[in-house]
């Protein structure tokens, strides 16, 4: 007879996580339709269906169960946080195919669920990067700040038949990220002070990054409060990059950006709560994942300010992936009763 | 239901706080160092607290396995037909590490055969069943001046009590107790946690007989040499610590509770939880001057001691979903069907019912085996209370075992290790300093019976290691063997050679002979025709 004790369980499904992290992701997004308008929404709704359609036809292929593996939720998050990385004006086919890579290259090629060795969505986002640099670096600029009138249908157009539109439109709509803006004037030796003022600033990061970033905090909090989430990722992550930057911006303040302008600008606080939270391919121990945020953190300010790309938090993540098996190791906690 | 997370259980935390029960009664919480994880599930004690300890009528037949303690199976004194006296031994310890079975009434064996016990593996073993005559003749009760004796003389006197551990580890307690000189108990911890849910005989011991238990507590502290006794208790047990506070007013007893937690009731948890000591994993609490007994077990010797009174009965809690919880005072031996009657009987067509508490207990064989020292709860199941198991999920290293593992393993390494078979690597990750509690699957989100793969991966890592020995041992002694053979060929071939020598010495003498012969023959030859001519 076996002993199958215990009798009684009480913990959340995989899909009730996979839910909450998708509806932590709400008022992020919420926030990016205010600013941005409805581009964003067309993408996710265009990762939603490919990433179910991809995942039902590859769990046919491997001859896995297809119902318990789309409801658990994992590849809808995937998509989500892949639809969120790419230029909201980017055309349809971008994130259809980023999807795609990302189930199969990022996913389904290491096992599925639980196996991958990579964090799925960057891991898309990182070959859309490589290959379609032009693409993957177009922004759209606050609506707000869009010279004559631009509707929601504009950008619908774009997205889905960009020559539907005139040059000057498309010109209006698009412009680099502050990130890019910032790496791009400083090698016409411009000060940071003087660059600062361009429009797309706001009052400490991009003009409705900011806002858009508040979003997502808010959403990383109400994990942490679901214990979803544990607080050693985010916070070895965003502390570390606070420090380094403020490190940088007091030796050079005319050359490097303030740690806060660092924080909120870019892709930091999705980084910090949606990104390298990803379980799988993140650290188990406490130690490990500590670390593993501080080393996310300090390549990322690097790529940032000396590497080629002008947000590296793709490259750093991947990169700390390779890690983890060494990280977790390294890192057992002492077991009750040894010293 | 909340899971509790307690950050690092390396890190001291001390805890000063104070704990408002919905009537009003405050428990203090003080100086408790918590350990990292643990689980609070659903209570579910108050079921089974509602009545007081009952009495369970004298069943028709008793059944007593031989084996019911840790150590030497008992030795048989009785044969089918012979008479017994309540109290009387009918089997006697064998050697130290064992303990007397004792009849629980008056009455007849009828038979010593072999019946299944309650035991996970289902197993029969030997039992002597007695047909109770009903009268609940005493033989002549011994009580002991414990007050005057001294303490080898109270160890002896209570290895023949038959007293076991009753929180379920079964151990002969006298053996707790006859601590050998070096080793100097300074502690005595009295474990009254109770965590497992479901569970509540210590609970209503300690509502109904605080006395006894603190008695108790002085007496094994008083041959223990401790200097204090510290009795830990969940915060879930109001009426409880009130009572043993009212008991041990007058003494030296300390009452501290600990917060409601599993596994705080595990006696390695339940030291750090009171005094901030960690067992280490090779040693044992007595080498570093700690001892713990459950409540019931001290309650027990005193009951031995001031009365004479063996251990022929315990609290048991039946629980679940028969229709009346309660706690009953059983006889040893009674079948579980008579509890199980006293209860109300069983609503549920299943029959499925469960010894110990939902997180470490077993299901039972049968309904007919018998309560034994070690148990202390049966819990009736029924798809409500316990659901089947949900369909597996794969891991997704989320770490909440990790979280919750009171030892602070990493469950989530050992499932992968257990599951690839890398059994090695489990035994590197500690395999063997998992107490089964079955935290990280109570927490699992993708429904791993993760415990069951460690009790998997600890038998075949066992199972190894004795066929390893056994291959070892094969080994050795076939290298002896062949060591012999080459050695008796040696020494054959010596003597061969030894022979063959003797043989060419024998040889070469013979030739000389001979040619010493033939010379004399021609000698002879010569003189004889020297002599001719």
């Amino acid at each position: 007879m076996e002993n199958r004790s215990p009798y009684v369980v009480n913990a959340p499904s995989i899909s009730i996580i996979m839910l909450k992290v998708l509806l932590a992701l709400i008022p992020g997004i919420a926030l990016y339709v205010y600013v941005f308008g409805i581009g964003v929404i067309i993408n996710i709704l265009l990762a939603s269906v490919t990433v179910i359609l991809t995942e039902c036809a590859i769990l046919a292929i491997r001859k896995l169960p297809i119902k318990p593996f789309i409801l658990d939720g994992s590849g809808l998050v995937t998509a989500w946080l892949l639809a969120l990385s790419i230029p909201s004006i980017a055309p349809w086919w971008i994130i259809v195919l980023g999807t795609i890579l990302c189930i199969i290259f990022g996913k389904h090629l290491y096992g599925g669920l639980g196996y991958n060795l990579f964090n799925p969505a960057m891991v898309g986002y990182a070959i859309l990067l490589i290959s379609f640099p032009s693409i993957m670096t177009h922004w759209q600029i606050p609506s707000n700040l869009m010279i004559g009138h631009t509707d929601w249908l504009d950008q619908i157009k774009v997205i889905f038949n960009s020559n539907l539109l005139s040059k000057e439109t498309l010109d209006a709509m698009s412009s680099a990220t502050p990130l890019d803006y910032i790496k791009t004037q400083l090698t016409l030796n411009q000060p940071l002070a003087t660059i600062q003022q361009d429009k797309i600033f706001g009052f400490v990061g991009g003009r409705g990054l900011e806002l858009i970033n508040l979003g997502y905090l808010a959403g990383g909090l109400y994990m942490l409060k679901e214990k979803i989430i544990s607080w050693h990722l985010p916070v070895a992550f965003l502390s570390t990059l606070f420090v380094s930057a403020l490190l940088f911006n007091i030796i050079s303040p005319d050359t490097f950006a303030s740690p806060l302008f660092h924080i909120i600008s870019g892709g930091s606080i999705l980084c910090a709560f949606f990104i390298i939270t990803d379980p799988v391919s993140a650290p188990t121990t406490p130690k490990g994942k500590i670390y593993f945020g501080m080393g996310i953190a300090l390549l990322v300010l690097i790529i940032r300010l000396f590497g080629g790309y002008p947000e590296g938090i793709a490259f750093a993540v991947l990169f700390l992936n390779i890690c983890v098996p060494l990280i977790d190791s390294l890192t057992q906690p002492r077991i009750f009763g040894h010293k | 239901m909340k899971i509790l997370h307690h950050g690092n259980g390396n890190i001291l935390s001390i805890i000063f706080k104070k704990l408002k029960r919905p009537d009003g009664f405050v428990m203090q919480l003080e100086n408790i160092f918590k350990f990292n994880g643990g689980v609070h599930p659903d209570e579910n004690k108050t079921v089974s607290t509602r009545l007081p300890i009952a009495k369970l009528p004298i069943p028709k037949k008793l059944i007593l396995p031989l084996r019911q303690h840790v150590g030497h199976v008992a030795k048989l004194k009785v044969k089918p037909g012979d008479q017994v006296l309540k109290g009387q031994i009918i089997a006697e310890a064998d050697g130290n590490i064992s303990a007397a079975i004792h009849a629980p009434t008056s009455g007849k064996v009828v038979k010593i055969s072999e019946e299944i016990l309650p035991h996970p593996s289902g197993l029969p073993d030997f039992c002597i069943t007695i047909e109770p005559d009903f009268k609940d003749t005493w033989v002549e009760k011994k009580p002991i001046s414990w007050k005057t004796l001294d303490r080898n003389k109270l160890i002896e006197a209570i290895s023949q009590s038959g007293i076991v551990g009753l929180g379920g580890a079964v151990f002969p307690t006298h053996m707790k107790l006859k601590i050998n000189q070096s080793q100097l108990i300074n502690t005595l911890v009295i474990n009254a946690a109770e965590c497992e849910p479901f569970i509540t005989c210590d609970d209503m011991l300690m509502r109904e007989r605080a006395d006894e238990i603190i008695q108790g507590s002085l007496i094994a502290q008083t041959i223990l040499g401790a200097k204090e006794c510290v009795v830990g208790i969940e915060n879930n047990k109001t009426e409880a610590y009130e009572a043993l506070k009212k008991a041990a007013q007058k003494t030296s007893i300390e009452i501290k509770v600990v917060p409601t937690l599993y596994p705080s009731g595990d006696a390695k948890r339940l030291i750090y939880l009171l005094m901030g000591t960690e067992v280490p994993k090779e040693k044992r609490s007595v080498d570093l001057g700690i001892q713990v007994f459950n409540v019931a077990t001290v309650a027990a010797i005193y009951r031995y001691l001031e009365f004479g009174e063996p251990s022929i009965s315990r609290i048991i809690t039946i629980t679940g979903a028969v229709k009346v919880p309660q706690n009953y005072e059983a006889l040893f031996g009674t079948p579980l069907s008579e509890l199980i009657i006293a209860a109300g009987g069983s609503p549920n067509k299943t029959k499925k019912f469960i010894m110990g508490g939902p997180m470490m207990g077993f299901d039972l064989p049968s309904i007919h085996v018998p309560v034994t020292k070690a148990m202390n709860c049966v819990i009736e199941s029924s798809p409500e209370l316990f659901p089947a198991p949900k369909p597996v999920m794969p891991c997704i290293r989320c770490a909440r075992c990790a979280d919750a593992c009171p030892v602070n393993l990493q469950p989530q390494e050992l499932y992968w290790f257990s599951k690839s078979s890398q059994l090695e690597k489990a035994r590197d990750y500690n395999l063997f300093d998992c107490i089964e509690c079955g935290c990280c699957t109570y927490v699992c989100p993708s429904n791993i019976p993760l415990v069951q793969f460690y009790r998997y991966a600890k038998s075949e890592i066992i199972a190894q290691d004795k066929s390893k020995e056994a291959a070892n041992t094969a080994r050795e002694r076939n290298d002896f063997r062949l060591a012999r053979i080459e050695r008796e060929k040696k020494e054959r071939a010596e003597r061969n050679a030894q022979k063959a020598l003797g043989a060419q010495e024998k040889q070469a003498i013979d030739e000389k002979k001979s040619t010493i012969a033939a010379a004399m023959e021609r000698v002879k030859q010569t003189q004889q025709e020297n002599i001719k001519n």
